[in-house]
């Protein structure tokens, strides 16, 4: 551990600030809280908001998995779990079940999470609204006064053009049945896990100075209509490594012939599993 | 059915440093159901301004218009402009000299627009039955109006005027511009009218038409004349 | 009973006078059209009546369906903003302005539908449909995008988007503003035949007595923010009493 840093590296004051704003999402399931985001050791867009609200949480007896994309070994992951292993000394883990923090950047991990585990997204945008309506006054009128018919306007145009809701990340979501959610790009065939997560599910933009939260057993549904509900999508294969037919696959290009396997995105997932 | 007690009625020109144009007065007019008055007089006297009063269409300085509505004597007056409305929808009848339409509408819609009843089908055939006895052809049905002669735009207009079947109607010179075969048309459907029971004022320039349906003359005589 | 219900308003911006002493009723069904020259008030007038603008005194009234009275400056922001997605339309000169331009046809009608809970696609798709075709679209425009649109189609699309959620009151501003003439004369009797059939009460602003004549019932004529004369659409036009309605009647070109 790095002893030049502050614990976990924000000095007391902002992590206090963050966990305000942490506690009022809680109350608030699914708004968005203003935060006075800080300048990290690390370019906006890399998960300043994610690490700003780990930051804020963690503590000295924490585990922490960090996965980007639903991998523990790509470079964003992997900066950022030495860069809580040098600052606040924490155990880092890559298993889903060992760990009491797990940072995440497009996925949420296919392992069903506990009651003593708290999930925290990294956020680039958190208005679901946002490419619908440009003024973001406006988008936060209709937040407040929950006028979310712009939103079914965009499933619907999707249907009209491509028969079916084309939104295969950052499906937008209704949270406790009253805020729209931006999940974070993680890929709609997570959404259903976020619907009643024994976890708390923590959500921080960085550049975009929100954070907002679904406390454990929230209801958590994805916008449809009656006659064209929600379906989550996956490739129709099984895993090339472990066989599981349940899981998130990403699709691997192996050469320049055409060869292409399926995997598991959940790296963890697969290894357990094989 | 209708009756005007000590009507005046002038005009203030404005724009012509507040001329005051006086046109009637102490005008005391009744009309029975089934009768028809004609309006006499020189042109100029205010035998249109006065048939205007009677629809509400110009506003009476002095002198009260009482009009049998839904059973009553109801006053015709400018200060409520809901009743005079509802006046023009159920009880009086105005055929004006000149068309007005809205521009691409067909003739036959013109006409069943202004029928009383609500069935779509059932006034389009009154329209059209009553288009082609105003020897209107059927070809010409479906065109908006405003590409017609003026005979036919006259006869446009009095097919809107009977198809309501108002208990009270007022024509302003219904027949100026026919031909006598449908001035002929024009009678019969006056004395038609007369039959069931509708009071009607007129101003007939022609002397044989209004010999043909006028109960009696009502004369309007110039003020200034009088003066 | 009166659905808009203006008592005594008044509204300055600076040292002009927008509006000054005005009153009025609307019944339901009812057209009324404001006149007046540029700078007269009248949409002033039309911006306070629908709640857009807080008059600096004076009071608009509104009665619900369930007949209870609103006064509209009162209203709590959501009340107001429902209402102009429910009860109330808004029909402007540039169509674009109330259309979403990147939205398909279908969507730009169903909307306001969707904004009032509707969760079938099917209905929907099928409403907004059979609202193209009431303002003259054909169908099978459902899934174009608004900028392929003329400028008397874009002035239909926001009439049915408009009128979809079927308001008892509708405030049109210009609405024939700009079009040529042919496309003004459709449009016209659009207006018109969906007004009377659907007995939807409208105020209407126009500078274009023609248009009034042919619209409205009832007329309003502003100068300077005040209402100097008011009767019934011909009355008012055939035999104006104030100066100013007198001008503006003889300014008027026959064709």
């Amino acid at each position: 551990m790095n002893t030049g840093y502050n614990f976990a590296y924000l000095d007391e004051q902002t992590k206090r600030m963050i966990r305000r704003a942490l506690l009022k999402a809680v109350a608030i399931p699914g708004h968005q809280v203003p935060f006075a985001s800080r300048e990290m050791p690390l370019p906006f867009g890399w998960g300043t908001g994610g690490i700003q609200v780990t930051a804020s949480v963690i503590g000295p007896d924490d585990v922490l998995k960090v996965i980007d994309q639903g991998a523990d070994d790509t470079t964003n992951a992997v900066s950022i779990r030495r860069f809580f292993a040098r600052t606040a000394g924490v155990r880092t883990t890559t298993r889903t079940q060992d760990a009491t923090l797990i940072q995440t950047r497009h996925r949420t991990p296919e392992r069903p999470l506990r009651a003593d585990q708290i999930l925290i997204y990294q956020v680039p945008q958190p208005e679901p609204l946002y490419r619908l309506e440009p003024s973001r006054a406006e988008t936060r009128k209709m937040q407040a006064l929950a006028e979310y018919g712009l939103m079914h306007v965009k499933l619907y145009e999707d249907i009209a053009r491509l028969g079916q809701v084309s939104i295969s990340y950052d499906y937008p979501v209704l949270v406790n049945h009253r805020y729209l959610m931006a999940p974070s790009p993680i890929p709609a065939f997570d959404v259903p896990k976020l619907h009643r997560s024994s976890a708390l599910q923590l959500f921080g933009a960085g550049r975009e100075k929100r954070i907002y939260a679904i406390p454990p057993h929230t209801d958590v549904e994805p916008l449809a209509f009656d006659d064209h509900p929600f379906r989550p999508i996956r490739a129709p294969r099984s895993c090339a490594l472990c066989r599981s037919s349940d899981t998130y696959l990403d699709e691997v290009v192996t050469d320049d012939r055409g060869g292409r396997m399926f995997v598991c995105s959940d790296t963890d997932w697969c290894e357990q599993h094989r | 059915m209708l009756r005007a007690t000590g009507l005046s009625k002038g005009f203030t020109l404005h724009l012509q440093g507040g001329l005051r144009i006086p046109v009637l007065a102490g005008i005391d007019l009744a009309v029975r159901a089934g009768e028809c008055v004609a309006l006499g007089g020189p042109s100029g006297a205010g035998k249109t301004t006065l048939l205007r009063c009677l629809y509400g269409n110009y506003r009476a300085d002095g002198g009260t218009i009482e009009v049998m509505h839904r059973g009553a004597w109801t006053p015709l007056s400018a200060d409520d402009p809901r009743t005079v409305l509802d006046i023009r929808a159920q009880t009086i009848g105005y055929v004006s000299q000149f068309l007005r339409a809205v521009p691409r509408v067909p003739a036959i819609s013109v006409v069943a627009d202004a029928a009383q009843t609500a069935d779509g089908r059932a006034r389009h055939a009154q329209a059209e039955a009553l288009l082609t006895r105003l020897n209107i052809p059927h070809a010409l049905h479906g065109v908006a109006p405003a590409t017609f002669s003026g005979g036919e735009q006259q006869r446009v207009n009095l097919a809107r005027g009977f198809i309501g079947g108002h208990p009270i109607l007022l024509l302003d010179e219904p027949t100026a511009s026919l031909d006598p075969a449908n001035r002929d048309v024009v009678i019969e459907l006056i004395r038609e009218a007369k039959s069931r029971g509708v009071a009607i004022v007129g101003i007939f320039h022609d002397t044989a038409v209004r010999d043909a349906v006028a109960d009696r003359v009502f004369p309007v005589t110039p003020l200034r004349d009088a003066a | 009973m009166n659905l808009l219900a203006a008592r005594d308003l008044g509204h300055r911006y600076g040292a002009i006078t927008a509006l000054d002493g005005v009153s009025l009723d609307l019944w339901p069904g009812e057209v009324l059209a404001i006149v007046g020259e540029s700078g007269s008030g009248k949409t002033t007038l039309l911006d306070v009546l629908s709640g857009r603008i807080t008059p600096e005194s004076g009071t608009v009234w509104y009665r619900d369906p369930a007949g209870t009275l609103h006064d509209v400056h009162a209203m709590p922001a959501p009340a107001l903003r429902a209402l102009h997605r429910s009860d109330w339309g808004f029909v402007r000169q540039d169509a674009r302005s109330n259309l979403r331009m990147t939205v398909s046809a279908g969507g730009n009608v169903g909307e306001r539908l969707m904004a009032q809970g509707a969760r079938h696609y099917g209905r929907i798709r099928a409403e907004a449909e059979r609202w193209l075709v009431q303002t003259e679209i054909d169908a099978d425009r459902i899934d174009d995008l608004p900028t392929t649109f003329s400028g008397g189609m874009l002035q239909r699309l926001q009439i049915a988007r408009t009128l979809v959620t079927n308001p008892r009151l509708v405030f049109m501003d210009e609405p024939t503003g700009g079009l040529d003439v042919s496309v003004q004369a459709r449009l016209l009797d659009l207006i018109r035949t969906l007004v009377s059939q659907l007995r939807i009460a409208v105020v209407l602003v126009t500078h274009d007595i023609a248009v009034a004549r042919l619209l409205a019932h009832r007329l309003i004529v502003m100068q300077r923010g005040r209402v100097v004369e008011t009767g019934l659409t011909d009355q008012v036009l055939d035999d104006p009493q104030h100066p100013y309605t007198q001008l503006l009647v003889s300014s008027v070109l026959q064709p």
